[in-house]
């Protein structure tokens, strides 16, 4: 028998009766910086092949969204800092180690770029627009445009960026993929989390955000080519997940006892319904199933794949940051 | 130098008073507390062992709090005490996911307060409140890197463990059976 009593009161604030600092908005921002870096991944991928004019959504109309995203992640990222009228200094340094100061200067290089992308193709955007007949965002193109010809200096940002996108779409690529791998990493790097801590967790968070990426593409994308090339694409990434999730798992099985007890968070434990009915069943199998059939000829409502695939990848992040926590060494 | 602290298990009744002695000195909030007492039973029944353990932050070598923190606001002082500056903390809360030891905690006022070895007091050759309080005389204080200090050669001489030596951070409190 081993028992360890607490017998000195130390019912603190986010340390009783286990560790939980981090709630919603890390996985929200998890999610939505996940979700920022596939849509800006495909953006540069499909760019890079010349495919431009052939998936104009991909590239040209969903990075737009992904300036938004990644602004609402570090709200939530700041309105979670506990000591908040401090936290300009995460911008003052940066730690090499600290994967939390990764994020924040990653964050800001995407939003730099998720902003001048989408200003570099406001003609196309707003032939874009036109052909829907949604003229009642022309003010705000019109208002770029005034900028841009009224002031020297974001003329010359844009128009430079216009000039070399190629070299932006590479740089741009290899920010995404940094913060997509990070979103994970940010959790895999504590050690003091058995749950957490696997090399898996990086990779699998970065697929997963892909996969969101798609998904929303897919959701809003117009042109039946793209939706079905989308779909195409989260069926291969949903199957690289599910394989992650069994690796993953495996591992943690066949670790030390700390890894085996938070396997088994997931295996009999508290999150077992959650993660493998909610998430892996309705976020993971059954998008996977309506996609295919979709491709098969079924009618099957674009949106509904794509929502359980957003939905599920919130979901799976805010399973992850929960059950890891409770995930602890005994002291 | 290194400071660091071996704790005898079997004197300890586990009376708190170094709990105590803390929040007094170190104007510790009503409710919080930097260091606690736990009890551990092991064995099976009849054969059961029960002792007390002082804990608090292990000070260690290799900090993973003070490498996750992304403003450098936790750091290692003189004499390898892990120390938070208050006004570089943001209060993100990665130091507190990254100890294994659940030794750091948001001070009412944001920042992530823990233990300071009582550095204002260890610095002019004092014992820390904790230490200096103890009724039976279970805690022992000094410098690691000197062979030659009380506290090396009871380490030396006595069997001792640390807490979660798997975690590989290194504990600087030692306890002694």
């Amino acid at each position: 028998m081993e028992e360890y009593i607490l017998s000195t009161s130390r019912e603190i604030y986010g340390l009783y009766p286990h560790v939980h600092v981090w709630g919603f908005p890390i996985s929200a921002y998890l999610f939505l910086g996940g979700l920022a870096a596939g849509i800006l991944l495909f953006a540069t991928i499909y760019y890079l092949n010349g495919k431009e004019d052939d998936m104009p959504f991909t590239v040209k109309i969903a990075p737009i969204f992904t300036f938004g995203l990644v602004m609402v992640g570090l709200v939530l990222l700041l309105y979670d800092l506990h000591h908040v009228l401090y936290s300009w200094q995460l911008f003052t340094t940066f730690r090499i180690e600290s994967p939390m100061s990764w994020g924040a200067w990653t964050l800001i290089v995407v939003s730099i770029f998720s902003l001048l992308w989408p200003l570099s193709y406001i003609d196309d955007i707003e032939a874009y627009l036109h052909e829907r007949g949604w003229k009642r965002l022309d003010g705000i193109t019109k208002f770029i445009r005034n900028v841009e010809h009224k002031w020297l200096l974001p003329r010359f940002i844009i128009l430079t960026f216009r000039k070399y996108r190629k070299v932006a779409a590479y740089l741009m690529l290899f920010s995404s993929i940094i913060l997509g791998i990070y979103t994970g990493i940010l959790l895999s790097a504590f050690n003091a989390h058995p749950l957490w801590n696997n090399s898996i967790l990086g990779p699998l968070f970065l697929v997963s955000g892909i996969s969101t990426g798609s998904a929303f593409v897919m959701w809003l994308s117009n042109n039946h080519k793209e939706r079905a090339l989308m779909s195409k694409i989260d069926i291969a990434l949903i199957a690289v997940e599910l394989f992650f999730i069994i690796h993953m798992i495996m591992g943690m099985q066949a670790g030390t006892e700390a890894y085996r007890q938070a396997a088994h968070l997931f295996l009999g434990g508290e999150y077992t319904v959650i993660f493998w009915v909610v998430f892996v069943g309705f976020g993971l199998v059954l998008p996977f199933i309506l996609e295919a059939l979709e491709l098969k000829g079924f009618k099957v409502h674009p949106a509904l794949p794509a929502l359980l695939v957003l939905l599920g990848g919130l979901l799976f992040r805010i399973i992850m940051v929960n059950a890891g926590q409770i995930s602890e060494f005994p002291i | 130098m290194r400071y660091g602290m071996a704790i005898e298990v079997n004197k300890c009744v586990g009376c708190a008073d170094c709990v105590v002695a803390c929040q007094t000195e170190n104007n510790v909030p009503i409710g919080y507390s930097r260091d606690w007492i736990m009890e551990k039973v092991t064995g099976k029944y009849p054969n059961l062992d029960l002792h007390f353990e002082s804990q608090r932050c292990n000070h260690c070598i290799d900090t993973p709090c003070v490498r996750t923190c992304p403003t450098g606001a936790s750091f290692v002082s003189d004499g390898g005490i892990v120390r938070v500056t208050h006004d570089e903390c943001i209060g993100c809360g990665a130091c507190i996911e990254a100890c294994p030891y659940d030794a750091r905690y948001f001070h009412p006022d944001g920042y992530v307060d823990k233990c300071t070895f009582c550095e204002h007091r260890v610095t002019e050759g004092l014992n820390p409140a904790c230490v200096s309080v103890c009724p039976t005389d279970c805690m022992h204080f000094g410098d690691l890197d000197d062979p030659e200090s009380a506290i090396s050669k009871l380490i030396a001489a006595r069997e001792n463990f640390t807490i979660l030596p798997e975690a590989g951070t290194a504990p600087q409190i030692f306890y002694l059976k």
